[in-house]
């Protein structure tokens, strides 16, 4: 703390080159703050998967469906606990542009093998209770205004009724929510219940989108997977079944491999930043190679003057990088706003920051270290004299 | 009187591409303590040298010198930073202030390097600056000083950690005739009431009539003895 005036003068000497240096600093890290956001709101399913929850899916295509037969059959695999099931609905509500995830489910099977849902008991009860119930994501009925006990009219893509209507109505019986920022991201969308929804619809009926499994040892999880597999070998109807992890992940690369574009578009970024403060922190020492030899001559030694100019390095990062996280940080609300809950909320995670903090510390060393070596060999009498 | 300063066949070679520069030759030289010397000579007798050697900024190329009982030729790196920062003061021609710091701040810098708390190195340096006479400029930037009060921040950053040795290149080089004289009745103040011990080169032999004794050198010899002034 007793060098931080002397850093702190040494780093703003020449103002406008250090504010401008500094806002680079800023706008980098805020880029990388927003886009680990958005990365981090993609791979939301992944994060927040199970590694005791496998997906059994059709094999050959996520969109065919599988009988529900199935289930039984699952249950009796050697090392699973539980099973449920979804189907895909669909679902738009009022026009084209509100659409969201609806998924057919038998209600305590599902919410038993999701317990990261938080769901009030006695909307629990009367989802499984109630044949028309559905249960909506908090952030969702937000969105929409949805008020517990009112009806839920809501359009399918896919599936027409006996009557051959598109429009469905459902009882909205309660809201859902998540603690985990991360899994709150999974929370948008409805959850109808299967008994209505299957006796309800003209075609697919007794089958279903995909099986959840729960299983007692993760260790187990692959070979459960195959065990389960093997089941509906050489039958109309094969599966593949896999940890849910590796299928959140597969199902997000399907939209785009995110987290390598969000890579690359750091590494350009954060390139650019070294090469610019480098040399701005190259000059500035260069400039001050008397004020250094003076330093030197008063009595720091060799690997004092060196550690300051590396901290002063250090310091034009936790101050650049601390402000740009905090802009990213700041931006957030607004942005969560500006998607009107379409897209999965935007935070950043304590995994940012570490990595905010590392690449600082990795940058601060890249532009410290040259001139910190070169004021480590300086010469007093050399420097004095302009040699 | 007790020896502060002793300097024995001290030579100096100074190496530039395949030439060999010998700038002093077997200097000897004893610089008693509270003394004030000037070194005169012509531009390249190796004054500068011979100052720059006895205040611990470079070391010799053979012989010896001991200040206060230790032979600082035979000191690492690391060593004579740490002496030179217990038991020199430096003043220059140019000031050499830092120029982002106060004048408290730069009076300040030889303290950061002790155990001194934040409070008593604002003391000792509010009182280095009194001492020069500019307590109410401890707020200014070098570039808001005159070069005269800029000189006096030096002498006072020079003093502020108390050292024995005072060495001085050329401290009136850059200052006219009038701010020189103050300059140098300061210098001759820490040496006669404060019982600093000056070491200064000096060009100017107006200057050098401050000091107690003058040291002639020419070509890297001393060329006579000591005059005492």
């Amino acid at each position: 703390m007793r060098y931080l005036p002397l850093l702190w003068a040494s780093l703003f000497r020449k103002k406008a080159r250090t504010i401008l240096t500094l806002l680079s600093i800023v706008v980098a890290f805020a880029l990388f703050g927003l886009l680990q956001a958005v990365q981090v709101a993609f791979e939301s399913g992944a994060d927040a998967a199970d590694a005791k929850r496998l997906l059994t899916t059709a094999r050959y295509s996520i969109i065919e469906p599988l009988p529900m037969s199935y289930g039984r059959r699952i249950e009796q695999v050697p090392g699973v606990v539980g099973v449920a099931y979804a189907d895909w609905f669909g679902a738009k509500y009022q026009n084209e542009s509100n659409a969201f995830p609806v998924f057919a489910v038998d209600p305590t099977r599902y919410l038993d093998m999701y317990p990261e849902f938080t769901i009030a008991p006695a909307h629990r009860e009367a989802f499984a209770r109630t044949r028309t119930g559905a249960v909506a994501g908090k952030r969702l009925a937000d969105r929409f205004g949805w008020k517990v006990g009112q009806k839920l009219p809501i359009s399918s893509e896919i599936h027409p009724k006996t009557d051959g209507s598109m429009s469905w109505e459902f009882d909205l019986v309660g809201t859902f929510d998540a603690d985990d920022p991360a899994v709150r991201g999974n929370t948008d969308m409805v959850l109808i219940n299967v008994a209505y929804f299957d006796e309800a619809r003209q075609i697919g009926r007794g089958k279903t989108g995909w099986y959840i499994v729960r299983v007692a040892d993760s260790a187990q999880a692959r070979a459960i997977s195959a065990t389960i597999d093997g089941l509906f070998t050489n039958s109309p109807d094969e599966t593949k079944t896999q940890p849910e992890k590796e299928f959140a992940l597969g199902f997000a690369k399907q939209i785009g491999d995110i987290g390598a574009l969000v890579t690359r578009i750091l590494i350009a970024v954060f390139f650019t930043i070294l090469i610019l403060t480098g040399n701005t922190m190259a000059q500035s020492i260069r400039e001050r190679i008397p004020e250094l030899a003076i330093l030197k001559t008063l009595g720091f030694s060799d690997g004092k003057v060196t550690a300051l100019v590396l901290a002063e390095a250090v310091l034009l990062l936790i101050l650049g990088g601390g402000i740009g996280m905090g802009a990213a940080v700041a931006a957030m609300p607004a942005l969560n706003g500006s998607t009107g809950g379409r897209f999965p909320p935007l935070f950043v995670d304590a995994d940012t920051w570490f990595l905010a903090a590392a690449i600082a510390a990795l940058v601060a060393l890249c532009i410290g270290l040259p001139p910190a070596l070169r004021a480590n060999r300086l010469k007093i009498v050399d420097a004095l004299s302009g040699h | 009187m007790e020896t502060l300063v002793e300097i024995r066949n001290v030579t100096k070679v100074y190496r530039r591409g395949r030439e060999r520069i010998e700038v002093l030759h077997g200097i000897d030289l004893d610089i008693p303590r509270a003394d004030f010397v000037a070194l005169m000579g012509p531009s390249g007798s190796g004054k500068t040298t011979l100052l720059n050697l006895i205040g611990g900024l470079d070391t010799p190329t053979g012989g010896s010198i001991t200040v206060g009982g230790r032979r600082i030729d035979q000191l690492s790196g690391g060593e004579l930073a740490a002496w030179r920062a217990g038991h020199v003061g430096f003043v220059f021609q140019f000031y050499n202030l830092l120029p982002a710091l106060s004048a408290q701040r730069n009076v300040e810098l030889p303290l950061l390097l002790t155990d001194l708390s934040a409070s008593e190195r604002r003391r000792r340096a509010r009182i280095a600056l009194t001492l020069v006479g500019l307590e109410d400029r401890a707020r200014h930037k070098p570039r808001e000083l005159s070069g005269g009060q800029e000189q006096r921040v030096a002498i006072a950053r020079a003093i502020v950690s108390d050292p024995t040795l005072l060495v001085c290149d050329e401290p009136t080089g850059d200052l006219d005739r009038a701010t020189a004289d103050e300059v140098l009745r300061l210098i001759q103040m820490l040496n006669r009431e404060h019982g600093k011990t000056v070491v200064m080169v000096t060009h100017d032999p107006k200057a050098a009539e401050y000091a107690r004794r003058r040291i002639h050198l020419d070509k890297g010899t001393m060329t006579a003895e000591p005059v005492s002034a």
